[in-house]
């Protein structure tokens, strides 16, 4: 398991990227579920924490493709495949994640390891 | 209504096929397209596609698990619409009956006549565009790109990363000051300097010399870049000739209601082509907006098939890539008397400011801040969202 942040320091309606590798996002919907995603767009290289969180989906914020954040599925595109989830347990008052062993969904020319393109 | 025909087979045509699915219509949906490709997306050919990043699968559209049965009509331009019949004409003679026409015939590059004829000179609209374009941008060239728009700025950025030398010619004084204002225009065009690519503003191209392929731009004030590879980005003109013996009403591109609907019952036009009645001056207004390509078919479809739509636009978003940088804006400028800085650090060329008109903030520009931006993005759409 790996430990994110303690519960208190994620308020509703937010979320907050954790730079593992790949990178997930983390975030606690207004109604206060907090839910795992892989952060990076399964579109084109953006981070899904910096996204539009809408109940329980999240707006890329880039292009505005959809995902739910219970199942990863895409709900509008350009994007096409889904994202990881990852199972999350709130533990003491410390937000933990079990990382998917699924093979991540990344962009094409992240999926290689090759970064970001300039 | 059994029978739609989409004439245009790009991202907002495809789009429309599918609002028009989401809304429930089972008939039979015809998508009409003069470039043999399946329907892709344009916003990576002056980017990835360009450096190489991407292939021609990732820039398809179309999901393999989608089941949208589209008759697919490719590779064949319309050439002229029976407005009485909603009919179409191909190129090859042959005639699309339906019920219904849903124009999304977008938009062309627009070109320099006095460069045409040289090798090595360029547009970047289509796929096979970009394709020749790639092929073109060696390492050991010299590219000169005329027009430093966000399509320009982003072609001599994708080239710059690729090795080659890159000169911009811009006409007007800054570039950019008609989608972000003159002062934010010419922060913006920073960029270009910071990765080493020299910006010649406020001149005109005057000659394109070449001995079969292009060799030297020369400017009207006398500056001489030699170059291997011309890339014109002048922006684009709308497709709709093809519409000029037929009653649509046409000026900068096909002018409808607010909701795509033209004079004509039946016809709709959305997208680039299209000049939809503004919803706060009631006057056409072209936009060419990716976004814009990708939610109005929403209304189209819904105003096609049930009569009214329950969509609310929201605010113009664009976003451009260049030079490692993401670029954001949402709104407008029109008339603002104000822009604050609200993040960030305008000399480091990331920050966020918002454009305001009498206080209230009508536009949103982000450099490099795609969080804040969101935030401000949306609290935008709040404000404009009726009650």
């Amino acid at each position: 398991m790996l430990n994110v942040c303690p519960l208190s320091e994620l308020p509703p309606g937010e979320a907050l990227r954790v730079p593992c590798s790949p990178p997930i996002a983390v975030f606690r919907t207004e109604e206060g579920e907090v839910l795992a995603i892989d952060d990076t767009c399964t579109h084109q290289d953006a981070s899904l924490a910096d996204g539009w969180l809408e109940g329980c989906q999240v707006e890329c914020p880039l292009h505005a493709s959809r995902f739910d954040l219970r199942t990863g599925a895409v709900d509008a595109p350009p994007a096409k495949r889904p994202v990881r989830t990852h199972r999350v347990e709130v533990v003491d008052g410390m937000i933990q994640v079990e990382l998917s062993l699924d093979t991540p969904n990344l962009p094409p020319g992240l999926a290689a390891g090759s970064g970001a393109n300039a | 209504m059994h029978d739609i025909t989409i004439v245009g087979a790009s991202i907002c045509g495809l789009y429309t096929a599918r609002a028009l699915r989401a809304e429930g219509f089972a008939g039979r949906i015809t998508l009409v397209g003069d470039e043999v490709h399946r329907p892709y997306d344009r916003p990576p050919l002056s980017k990835e596609f360009l450096v190489g990043t991407y292939e021609i699968a990732d820039i398809q559209l179309e999901d393999e698990d989608e089941h949208l049965d589209l008759n697919y009509r490719l590779g064949q331009p319309a050439v002229g619409l029976r407005a009485r019949e909603q009919s179409v004409e191909l190129a090859d003679g042959s005639l699309v009956r339906g019920d219904a026409v849903v124009v999304a015939t977008g938009a062309r590059a627009r070109t320099l006549p006095a460069a045409h004829g040289l090798e090595g000179v360029h547009t970047l609209r289509s796929l096979d565009d970009a394709i020749a374009l790639r092929a073109d941008l060696q390492p050991s060239h010299r590219l000169v790109v005329v027009g430093a728009g966000f399509i320009g700025a982003e072609i001599a950025s994708s080239a710059r990363g690729l090795g080659l030398e890159v000169d911009v010619v811009e006409v007007a004084p800054t570039p950019l000051a008609g989608p972000l204002g003159s002062r934010f225009g010419g922060i913006l065009a920073r960029l270009h300097e910071r990765a080493g690519v020299r910006l010649h503003s406020g001149v005109a191209p005057a000659t394109f010399e070449g001995d079969g392929r292009i060799r030297a731009v020369v400017l009207a004030d006398g500056t001489r870049l030699p170059a291997d590879v011309l890339v014109v980005g002048v922006g684009a003109a709308p497709n709709v000739e093809w519409l000029s013996g037929s009653p649509v009403a046409i000026g900068n591109g096909i002018e409808t209601d607010q909701h795509g609907q033209t004079g004509l019952p039946g016809v709709f036009a959305v997208g680039d082509c299209a000049a939809w009645a503004d919803s706060a001056t009631g006057r056409p207004l072209r936009v060419e907006h990716w976004t814009n390509a990708v939610e109005r078919p929403t209304v189209v479809a819904q105003q096609l098939l049930h009569g009214r739509t329950s969509m609310v636009p929201r605010p113009t978003y664009f976003w451009s890539d260049q030079y490692g940088v993401h670029v954001q804006f949402a709104g407008s400028i029109v008339d603002h008397d104000e822009v604050v800085v609200e993040d960030g650090d305008v000399d480091a060329l990331r920050f966020l400011v918002t454009y305001r008109r009498a206080g209230e903030v009508i536009g949103v520009l982000g450099v490099d801040s795609v969080r804040q931006f969101t935030r401000r993005r949306r609290a935008l759409s709040a404000i404009r969202t009726p009650a």
